[in-house]
């Protein structure tokens, strides 16, 4: 690794830390300045404040949160893998369903959130339930464009050798999906926060009464600003670390071949 | 050295009645501008394409009919076709891999066909790690590593430079003499199917045919020298001509 890039990564990370920093002064001083009452804009320092009073309770919510954020996602990766398959299996079963995934995809969550937690009577299914078909479709999507795209000379390949269908599924289609599911999985990763936090919401005192969004509500109602800007900042950082986490695992499985994370100073 | 016949006729728009016959052991180049349908009768000698009109015959181990064992046949691509996920070991023992043999014996004939394309010691390598021609390297390695009866080549070395494309040619030669396949080579260079072919099939395009057949008797094993002799540019010359000829007049591709 050679000078320009190493400066390259210093100005990545440095560079928005230092506007992160300039914004929280400017908050800060804009909150003294301006007298802004607390319940109203809380100045970050507040916020820390009630991040280190109010983290050890914040962070059991967070746990909650999080169970029904990773749970709904591994349920997307599981059931939204096997879709991708079947559909590339079947084409008939491709075109016959994939509809409803998309109407799935674009219906908003929060409207039929409310159903779900009255028709899934175990709070923490329901949620799940929400977060899952939030987090499926990019999933699906992506794996099922992967699995069609091998190339079409490999293919023939294959049919030249005489490979079974199962042996250019293993040797061909999986491969060639595995960048195209780990892109899906990345964005899932966030969507099953969301879906989370959304099914949180809408739950209100009919979910599992415990988890960050809930606290975000209350703090909401109870006008404790501070604590409820925490709870912002630690479903940020959750959001960012899982991101992080998934970015970390695609690299990790593709760093030997594939062209997006492949080092160019091995040739 | 028995003697087998292939043949072929195809009608509709790709092809028109296209026969050709080759003998074991030959190196038979099919010669014509783009989109003359080299690639297409080249498809169907491999089976991954059916002829519409007519029929292909191959007689390969005492095979006969349509069906031949996998491994009868080696084909090269224009792109390498690799699966970039693999190492050059990984995609040369593909055919066996499908095949479901994955032993000692196999590794070693893996090994053998990397060495003997030129790339020992790049066996761990993954094809981004490779140049162009390196990758073309390892794609006829692939194609080579059955020993195949029959090897198609589909304007392997039209996407290399001029210097790697020299090199691959004479390597191509090499492989060719010391594994002789009866080798289907579609190009479009007329020094390139000179340089290498004891038969030059000249094709046109829309319909596709063949339109003359020429022998090549330039001395056997060829050596660059050739490429500056006499007789090579006459040759040359001699397919220039049917080729403009074939064409109306205009000038070869």
């Amino acid at each position: 690794m050679n000078r320009p890039d190493v400066n390259q990564r210093v100005l990545r990370i440095l560079a928005p830390l230092l506007v992160g920093a300039a914004f929280l002064a400017l908050w800060e001083a804009a909150c003294a300045a301006l007298a802004i009452r607390p319940y109203i804009l809380p100045p970050p320092s507040a916020i820390a404040e009630s991040l280190w009073t109010d983290g050890p309770s914040l962070l059991w919510s967070l746990l909650v949160t999080l169970r029904v954020t990773l749970a709904a996602l591994a349920a997307a990766v599981v059931v939204g893998g096997a879709m991708a398959l079947l559909f590339s299996l079947s084409r008939i079963v491709e075109v016959s369903l994939f509809p409803y995934a998309v109407i799935l995809q674009v219906t908003p969550i929060v409207s039929i959130a409310p159903l779900i937690i009255i028709w899934v009577r175990n709070p923490f299914a329901a949620l799940l339930v929400c977060a899952w078909i939030v987090a499926f479709f990019p999933i699906v999507s992506n794996t099922t464009l992967g699995l069609n795209s091998a190339d079409r000379n490999l293919l023939a390949l294959f049919r030249l050798y005489g490979a079974s269908p199962g042996q250019t599924l293993w040797y061909l289609r999986l491969p060639t999906a595995l960048p195209y599911f780990l892109a899906g999985l990345r964005i899932s990763g966030g969507l099953a926060l969301v879906g989370a936090v959304v099914a949180e919401f809408v739950a209100g005192t009919g979910g599992t009464e415990s988890g960050l969004a809930f606290r975000i509500l209350e703090s909401g109602y109870l006008l404790m600003m501070p604590r409820l800007f925490a709870a912002l900042f630690l479903l940020s950082i959750t959001g960012i670390a899982i991101y992080l986490i998934l970015d970390g695992i695609s690299r990790l499985l593709l760093r030997r071949w594939h062209e997006s994370v492949a080092t160019a100073d091995d040739e | 050295m028995q003697s087998v016949g292939k043949r072929f006729a195809t009608g509709v728009e790709a092809l028109d009645r296209v026969d050709l016959a080759a003998r074991r052991g030959e190196f038979v180049s099919l010669l014509g501008p783009s989109g003359c349908g080299k690639s297409t009768l080249l498809r169907i000698v491999a089976g991954l394409a059916e002829p519409t009109a007519g029929h292909c015959r191959l007689a390969l181990d005492g095979g006969d009919g349509r069906k031949v064992a996998a491994g009868r046949i080696g084909f090269v691509f224009q792109d390498p076709t690799l699966m970039p996920w693999s190492t050059v070991t990984g995609n040369v023992l593909l055919p066996f891999r499908i095949a479901g043999r994955n032993g000692a014996a196999e590794r070693e004939r893996v090994a053998a066909a990397v060495a003997a394309v030129g790339l020992a010691g790049f066996e761990r390598a993954y094809p981004h790690q490779l140049s162009g021609g390196m990758r073309m390297r390892v794609s006829i390695a692939r194609a080579l590593v059955t020993e195949p009866d029959l090897l198609l080549l589909d304007e392997p070395f039209a996407a290399l430079d001029e210097i790697t494309r020299l090199d691959l040619n004479d390597d191509l030669l090499r492989l060719w003499e010391r594994y002789r396949p009866t080798i289907l080579f579609v190009t479009h260079s007329v020094f390139e199917s000179v340089y290498l072919s004891t038969r030059i099939a000249v094709m046109t395009p829309r319909p596709g045919r063949i339109v003359a057949e020429l022998p090549v008797d330039l001395p056997s094993p060829r050596r660059r020298a050739v490429r500056t002799a006499p007789e090579y540019a006459a040759m040359c010359e001699k397919v220039s001509a049917v080729l403009a000829a074939a064409m109306g007049g205009r000038a070869p591709a």
